[in-house]
Parts: structure tokens; sequence; C-alpha cells
């Protein structure tokens, strides 16, 4: 496909400033102009042109992952960032590049002239070349949303479970969302460090807002109970609806060894009474 | 060779690892514990480990099988001051000591061994 007979080299040398002036015009027509001044656009292709100038005198034109067009694919890179930020779809980025095709054509048309097989090839390495561009942008765009997921991800988690204390020496971990082994261990974490750092005595781990529970759900649960354990607070498991209670029988989990209760207040009433606190109404006068 | 001390407070045994345990000293200290118990005819053990910060599959075992022979010896033993990186390794190694009674730190251990002896009939002062 890489032709070193390609006139594109040429072409771009002597049209340089008379093909910007109409790539910036046919974008102009095209794009939305709220998000960025005319300006900051004419700027970002007037980066791009020089570069993509440079790049193609290398003559490497059938790939772009060379080191010739490194630094177009860090511009690119950055202008997919930058055009993000500002609120436009990866497409509308895919067209800043693919933008240029048209008035290249138009070039190359009136360089080539009639010699319609050696038009076909040179618009054939044009297409490809500015279609690999404008992938590499929506390849980037798509890239810094997976990162933004995966933050988000761990923020989440992090966020998700709280552990907090409900009186002297009684700490809740109100679970919800489903348990995985990643998330079990970071709640298994926060709780026996906030066991250290409050002293607390009972922990009640409410599932009330956990979907499902099966038997690596329970597994997870009961390893949370046993390293509580171990640190020696005892744990109360707390909220468990009717199906899942039946869930739990059904598939032979084992948790006679932990004390389990159907709501929290009830779980809550019972650590009090292990630590030797009571409530009461105020007696009336 | 290095031997864990172990200190008696009246009718009970005070055990302190402030050093890294391997697995000779955690013999030792096993073989140790026993004859002072019967010596001293302890009633309670407390094993103080919060400054074990690195726990394998032996040393977890060790740790039940102290807790263990002292039961037999007919004295209490309470196990203080887990770091939670050491809970969370024992957990994953399948080792939830379930003989093995804990607290959270040296006072709540000895709260808890003289409410377990004050409760027996014929136990403590």
């Amino acid at each position: 496909m890489t032709k070193a007979t390609s006139r594109l080299p040429d072409i771009l040398k002597r049209h340089d400033v008379a093909l910007q002036k109409e790539w910036v015009n046919e974008q102009l027509s095209v794009s939305r102009l709220e998000a960025m001044s005319e300006s900051a656009l004419r700027e970002h292709a007037q980066r791009f042109f020089a570069l993509f100038r440079d790049a193609v005198q290398s003559g490497e034109l059938g790939d772009i992952s060379g080191p010739a067009w490194t630094a177009v694919r860090e511009m690119l890179g950055e202008l997919s960032h930058a055009f993000a930020t500002l609120g436009y779809t990866p497409s509308e980025t895919a067209t800043f590049v693919l933008s240029l095709k048209q008035p290249l054509f138009v070039r190359l048309r009136q360089e080539v002239g009639r010699d319609a097989e050696a038009l076909a090839d040179e618009v054939w390495t044009v297409t490809g070349l500015l279609d690999k561009l404008g992938l590499y942008t929506t390849e980037v765009f798509l890239k810094g949303r997976e990162e933004l997921i995966r933050r988000q991800q761990h923020d989440m988690m992090e966020l998700s479970t709280p552990v907090v204390q409900l009186w002297d020496s009684v700490l809740a971990l109100p679970l919800i969302g489903t348990l995985d082994s990643a998330r079990t261990q970071i709640v298994m974490e926060n709780l026996l460090h906030k066991i250290v750092e409050t002293g607390a005595a009972i922990a009640i781990i409410d599932i009330t807002g956990v979907p499902t529970v099966d038997t690596l759900v329970a597994q997870h649960l009961l390893k949370t109970v046993a390293a509580a354990r171990l640190m020696g607070a005892d744990c109360i498991i707390s909220g468990i609806r009717p199906q899942i209670a039946q869930t739990i029988v059904h598939l032979g989990v084992e948790l006679s060894n932990v004390v389990t209760k159907a709501t929290l207040a009830d779980a809550f009433a019972i650590a009090l009474k292990k630590t030797g606190a009571t409530i009461g109404k105020a007696a009336a006068h | 060779m290095d031997r864990i001390p172990i200190l008696r407070m009246s009718e009970f045994l005070l055990v302190t690892v402030q050093v890294d345990m391997h697995d000779r000293l955690a013999m030792a200290l096993q073989e140790d514990l026993t004859d002072q118990i019967v010596r001293h005819r302890s009633r309670g053990v407390l094993i103080d480990i919060s400054t074990l910060e690195v726990v394998d599959s032996f040393i977890g075992r060790m740790i039940g099988n102290i807790a263990a022979m002292s039961r037999v010896l007919d004295a209490e033993t309470v196990v203080v001051g887990m770091r939670p990186a050491v809970a969370i390794t024992l957990v994953e190694l399948g080792l939830s000591l379930p003989g093995v009674r804990t607290a959270l730190d040296v006072d709540k251990g000895m709260a808890l061994l003289r409410t377990s002896l004050n409760g027996t009939p014929n136990g403590g002062s």
C-alpha cells in the first residue's frame, strides 16, 4: 500500500497554505463553534497540519504506529483529550481529522488529472491514512473513558463500605451491593482497622443491601466474621430477608456459629445487652 | 537460644511475644508454657501477639495448639492484640482458630480471663 511514487508529500508541500485554509473552512462549516473559538480551532488545525506534513515527508504512509508518526500521535492524543473535555463527541473529534479528505481529494484531482488509475491509488492511500488517524483519536478517547470508569469503580468500592460506630464499642457495617472477593477484602480491612481504632467489642454486619447471598458471598461473610473474631470482636449478621434465609438453608450454608438477626434494630439490642448497656424510655414522673 | 519470657501474675501467666516468632521459638514456647502452667497451677494464660507482624500456617497452628494444650491443663487461654493483617492472613490460610478465645488488647483480655474464672464455681479469688 505504501507507495514511494505517491505524490501526497509533494502536494502537501506545495499547497501548504491553500490546503490549510480550505481545510479550516471545511471544518468551520461542519463543527459546532459554541465550545471552541475559531482561533483555537485554527491553532489546532495549524499544529496538526504542520506535524502531518512532516510525517508524510517520511514516506511512511501505510502505518501510523512507526516513529515517524510519534509527534502526530501525541498531538492527536492531546487533541482528543482537549476535545473530550470541551464536550465534543468522539465522532466530532474524528471529523476534525477526516475533514482533511475533502480538500486533499480536490488537490489530488487537479494534480493527477486524467489518469484514473493513479488517482484511485492516491485517493486510496490518503483515505487509509486519514482513516487511521481518525480512528486513533477515537481510540484515545475510549481509553480515557475506560480509565475514568476504572477510577470511579475504585472510588465506589472505597465509598460503599463505611464502618460506623453506633455506640461505645459497637460498630455497624452496612453492606450494600454484591460482595465479591475484592470487595470483601476491602470490607474486612476497613472493619478490622476500625475495630483497632475504636476498641470495639461487637460488630454488626448488616446485609439488608446485599441483593443475593450465594455460597461464595456467604463464605466471604464468614471469613470477615472469623477475622473479626481473631481480633477479639464478636460479629452479628443482621438484615437477613426471608428469601435470603431460604436461599441460605437451601444452599446448605452453615451459619450456626454466627449470631444472626432479622433486623439491625434487633442486632443492636443484643449488642447493647452484651456490652452491658441498657436503653429504655425515661420513666414518666 | 532465645526464649519468649513468661511472666507470672498471681494465678495467670502472661506471654508477650516481642520478637519475630520463628518455628523453633514457638516450639520452645509451647514447652515452657506447659511446664509453667503445671508448676504454678495457673488458671489463665494471656498471650499478647500485638508486635507479631508476620505469621505463616505453622505459627498459626502453633498458636492454636498452645491454646488447646493450656485448656487441657485447665487454664483458660486468651490471645490478645492480633493485628488486622495477621487476622486476615490467618483467615485466608483457613486457620480461624475456632477453640481460641480472643480479645482486642491486654486490658480486655485480663477482664475476659477474670470474668470467666469468677463465673465458674471453683474459679478465681
